[in-house]
């Protein structure tokens, strides 16, 4: 039977029977929302695909002007950042919130440097001509059509940056909820669908990686 | 509600050994770009790429220890990806083959016409 | 004597800020059933204006030659992604879904009012497209006609990917509530077959739409930066841009054509009072089609320049997406057989649904024939064959949902006898329309023309006088609903004496959905073990 609505918990709304299947219906909804995600990229992976494999001189010629230095430092940066997350999570777990405002901030540090170093990867292409479609205006690249390679990687580094940004916005809200007590152990759903964003994100880049920077 | 008063807590090594793995994978997959191996280096890449993702989507998003759903979700992401990918290439890469074919067949099956006989614009000479 | 009861959703509060901030499933339903109303007319006028067009041979009867591109084009995009789309699922699927599963409401309440702000964001762009420019290439957007001509193509594919993402929200959260907020005893198995076929709905959504939102994306970058990659003379390649788009779109005609099947399922067995011939095989064959819907999309592009094997697997493939919409009318005729069939306006457009969606099933196969479709591809044949199954399938499903379900939102019941008219009207309005266009198909009659030669002037006739006939009877229709809404006779909790769950709540039900939390004690068709008496007085 129901429970009355006093000893209902705050964060419990009217339509579920308790907080066990709230969560569960949170993230459930957050899986699905990722799966739209996978596919949207998927998109941008299925251009890469088909173009890579009509122009592969193209594409391992085009991949040499990319920094493999700066493309790794940010998969290290973005690895690190995805621990942090993991850990603010596991902190509130243990209802330490002092550290999870800490790990939460670390994390956003790192989505900044991530963004910092794109920036310099983005100027310096800018400053190249090596730009997608039509405003590319480098030579130096031998083999057909090589607009369509930065036209992919500027599509999607592009969005994956877009994704970074989104991520920068939800971390601060969860930090200033944090802030709030909103979160403890009994409640930090919010908190655990951020994350599971934030993985997905980097995970999008472990393969943006090897598929952009180390063609062969 | 005791169901969700007792989070599962991952032990604090787990996470940092997974992250000390995936960092260890970059630097692998860094190097083997640097080395010809043909057409094993796109597959190596892949591979690496793909069991960084698996590390992530099981420890760090929990897959391992969640609802199956949840990874079944997860896998059928990827399935219609590769589904979306492979119909299209199977297309975009065997464009004009039917030609190839139906030259094969002509070839084999008669001989049209004497070559010697039809150069240029000049076909008055052979039989179709 | 029935009542209306004073304490229902409807009364629970007052203003239009109510209605507008409403987290309730049932108000945010009645949100979007009136905002698709609306366009359902404006689409309704623009294929009106395209038959007025093509009534005789003369160019320019009605309209200029140049517009004539912008009005099929705007009733092919309002039709499908404003109407048809988030017809069945955002309207019904809102407002039944939940009633039947016994829940007190979605998943996700203020994602369900988000979907409905998205939708009306996304119709308002393509409203700004109507009118600053327009776009003519037809609801595919085919590059590179879409990416080089000087019209509003950007806000129009913009409110396709906002209202994709609108629709990506419905499915999402359908989905949760069907895993999650299930009333007790209700099983997998005893959910009913509406909520099998939203949820292989929400499955479509969930994983088709994405690829639509990224696809007029890439479209737009296209068009502002000129990324090359749909531009052949840049080593792009126009074909890809089908691929991408037939991806979401053929899956898109199963968001379309999958809840109505999940309304026929409701209504036929409502209205035969017997249970349902093969329950399993129709859910399970809602999930066939989702998966297999996947593998087809190429079967649209079989003249576009696609390497032939990918035409013949495709051609192959589409073959077996038939299997399961045949298990679903096979099982369907089986229920009414020695079934006591109450001839309500539910069930005569159920009857409807049952043999023009047959027809454009089976056109369909025609279709995908791959060398069949060589001839006939971009003929009138094809125009008729896709309405058979959007409207006479969709559609037609539609309004058998909403005169069986009518009477549970309002409470009341609208004067049938001029529902059966009207029925007849639409019935035979849509035949005379679209057989007419099978024929000028049949006989060569290429598709987007704004004029054609004197031989095809009859049945172009023909087809223009249907059309009239289908709007009247859909305008008497709006006609008498409204009128119901205000007027009708209160009918009662039960008025056809169904089992499923949303029938043993009162009508309109009350804000919470019910008043004690219901269980499920039995299947939603179990006639031969329950019988419930219709609340309906004569
Ligand atoms: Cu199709």
């Amino acid at each position: 039977m129901e429970a009355s609505y006093s000893d209902r918990p705050k964060h419990l709304a009217h339509h579920f029977a308790e907080s066990k299947q709230q969560y569960d219906s949170a993230k459930l909804g957050m899986w699905l929302f990722l799966l739209t995600e996978v596919l949207l990229f998927g998109g941008l992976f299925l251009a890469y695909s088909v173009f890579r494999a009509w122009y592969p001189e193209t594409f391992v010629n085009a991949n040499k002007e990319l920094n493999v230095i700066l493309g790794g430092l940010n998969t290290i940066v973005l690895i690190t950042s995805s621990v942090t997350m993991a850990l603010a999570i596991r902190s509130i777990q243990l209802d330490r919130k002092e550290a999870t405002l800490k790990y939460l901030f670390v994390t956003l540090l790192f989505a900044f440097t991530f963004l910092v170093i794109k920036y310099f990867e983005y100027s310096h292409k800018f400053h190249e001509g090596q730009l997608p479609g039509k405003f590319y205006t480098f030579e130096g690249i031998d083999g057909t059509n090589p607009h369509i390679f930065f036209s992919v990687y500027f599509m999607m580094t592009g969005l994956h940056g877009l994704h970074i940004l989104g991520g920068i916005g939800v971390i601060t809200w969860m930090m200033i909820r944090v802030r709030k007590n909103e979160f403890s152990s009994q409640y930090y759903t919010p908190l655990e669908l951020t994350g599971l964003y934030w993985h997905l994100v980097d995970m999008i880049w472990i393969y943006l990686f090897p598929m952009l920077y180390l063609i062969r | 509600m005791s169901e969700h008063s007792t989070p599962h807590v991952l032990p604090l090594r787990v996470y940092l050994g997974i992250g000390a793995i995936l960092l260890i994978f970059t630097i692998i997959t860094v190097i083997a770009a640097q080395i010809d191996l043909g057409f094993l280096n796109i597959v190596i890449a892949l591979a690496i790429a793909t069991t960084k993702a698996l590390l992530v989507a099981f420890f760090f998003m929990h897959l391992y220890y969640d609802n199956k759903l949840l990874f079944l979700i997860f896998a059928s992401s990827i399935f219609f990806l590769t589904v979306l990918i492979s119909l299209t290439m199977f297309d975009t890469l065997r464009r004009g083959d039917i030609y190839e074919i139906r030259d094969i067949n002509i070839e084999q099956d008669a001989i049209i016409y004497d070559e010697s006989s039809s150069v240029g614009a000049d076909t008055s000479g052979t039989n179709h | 004597m029935n009542t209306i009861p004073e304490q229902n959703f409807l009364t629970a509060e007052k203003g239009l800020k109510s209605w507008l901030t409403t987290l309730d499933h049932k108000r945010i339903g009645i949100l979007y059933l009136i905002s698709i109303t609306f366009f359902f007319f404006v689409g309704g006028l623009f294929a009106l204006m395209i038959r007025l067009e093509l009534m005789f041979p003369q160019d320019e009867f009605f309209i200029k030659l140049d517009d004539f591109n912008q009005v099929f084009t705007l009733h092919g995009v309002i039709m499908i992604f404003l109407v048809i789309i988030p017809s069945v699922p955002a309207v019904l699927g809102n407002f039944v879904l939940p009633l039947q599963l016994g829940a007190k409401d979605v998943a996700f309440p203020r994602l369900n009012l988000a979907s409905w702000y998205l939708y009306m964001f996304g119709a308002s762009f393509a409203l700004f497209s109507i009118f600053t420019g327009g776009v003519d290439t037809g609801w595919t957007f085919y590059a590179p006609y879409s990416t080089t001509i000087d019209r509003s193509v950007i806000s129009m594919t913009m409110a396709v990917f906002i209202i994709g993402f609108s629709s990506i929200f419905t499915g999402l959260n359908f989905i949760v509530t069907i895993h999650k907020l299930r009333a007790p005893g209700m099983t997998w198995f005893r959910m009913p077959l509406f909520a099998w076929s939203i949820y292989a709905t929400g499955i479509l959504q969930v994983v088709a739409t994405p690829v639509i939102g990224i696809t007029v994306v890439l479209l737009v970058l296209e068009r502002l930066l000129g990324i090359g990659i749909f531009d052949p003379t840049m080593g792009g390649d126009p074909v890809l841009f089908q691929h991408f788009f037939w991806f979401y779109s053929h899956p898109a005609v199963y968001i379309m054509i999958l809840p109505g099947m999940g309304i026929i399922s409701e209504t036929i067995t409502a209205m035969a009072h017997k249970n349902i011939f093969g329950y399993k095989a129709i859910a399970y064959s809602s999930l066939g089609i989702a998966f297999t819907s996947f593998l087809v999309w190429g079967h649209h592009m079989f003249v576009s320049g696609q390497s032939e094997f990918a035409a013949m697997v495709f051609s192959f493939l589409t073959f077996f997406v038939a299997i399961p919409s045949a298990i679903k009318v096979f099982n369907w005729i089986a229920t009414l057989y020695k079934g006591s069939i109450s001839l309500d306006t539910p069930m005569l457009y159920t009857f409807s649904f049952l043999i023009l969606f047959t027809i454009g099933g089976l056109t369909g196969l025609f279709l995908g024939t791959l060398s069949v479709n060589v001839t006939l591809s971009d003929t009138y044949f094809v125009v008729a064959h896709f309405h058979y199954v959007m409207m006479g399938g969709s559609i037609i499903a539609f309004l058998a949902g909403l005169h069986y379900w009518w009477p549970k939102i309002w409470g009341r019941m609208y004067n049938e006898k001029l529902a059966k008219i009207a029925c007849g009207m639409v019935f035979v309005g849509f035949n005379v329309t679209f057989i007419s266009q099978f024929l000028l198909g049949l006989k060569g009659m290429p598709r987007r023309y704004a004029t054609f030669t004197s031989e095809f002037a009859q049945l172009n006739g023909f087809s223009s006088w249907g059309a009239f006939l289908l709007g009247a009877g859909l305008l008497l229709t709006a006609i008498y609903l409204i009128h119901a809404v205000y007027k009708g006779k209160p009918a009662g909790n039960n008025p056809w004496g169904a089992l499923t769950l949303e029938w043993t709540t009162s009508s309109p039900p009350p804000h919470n959905n019910f008043e004690k939390s219901p269980t499920a004690h039995y299947g939603p068709y179990d006639f031969d073990k329950i019988v419930v008496e219709s609340t309906l007085d004569d």
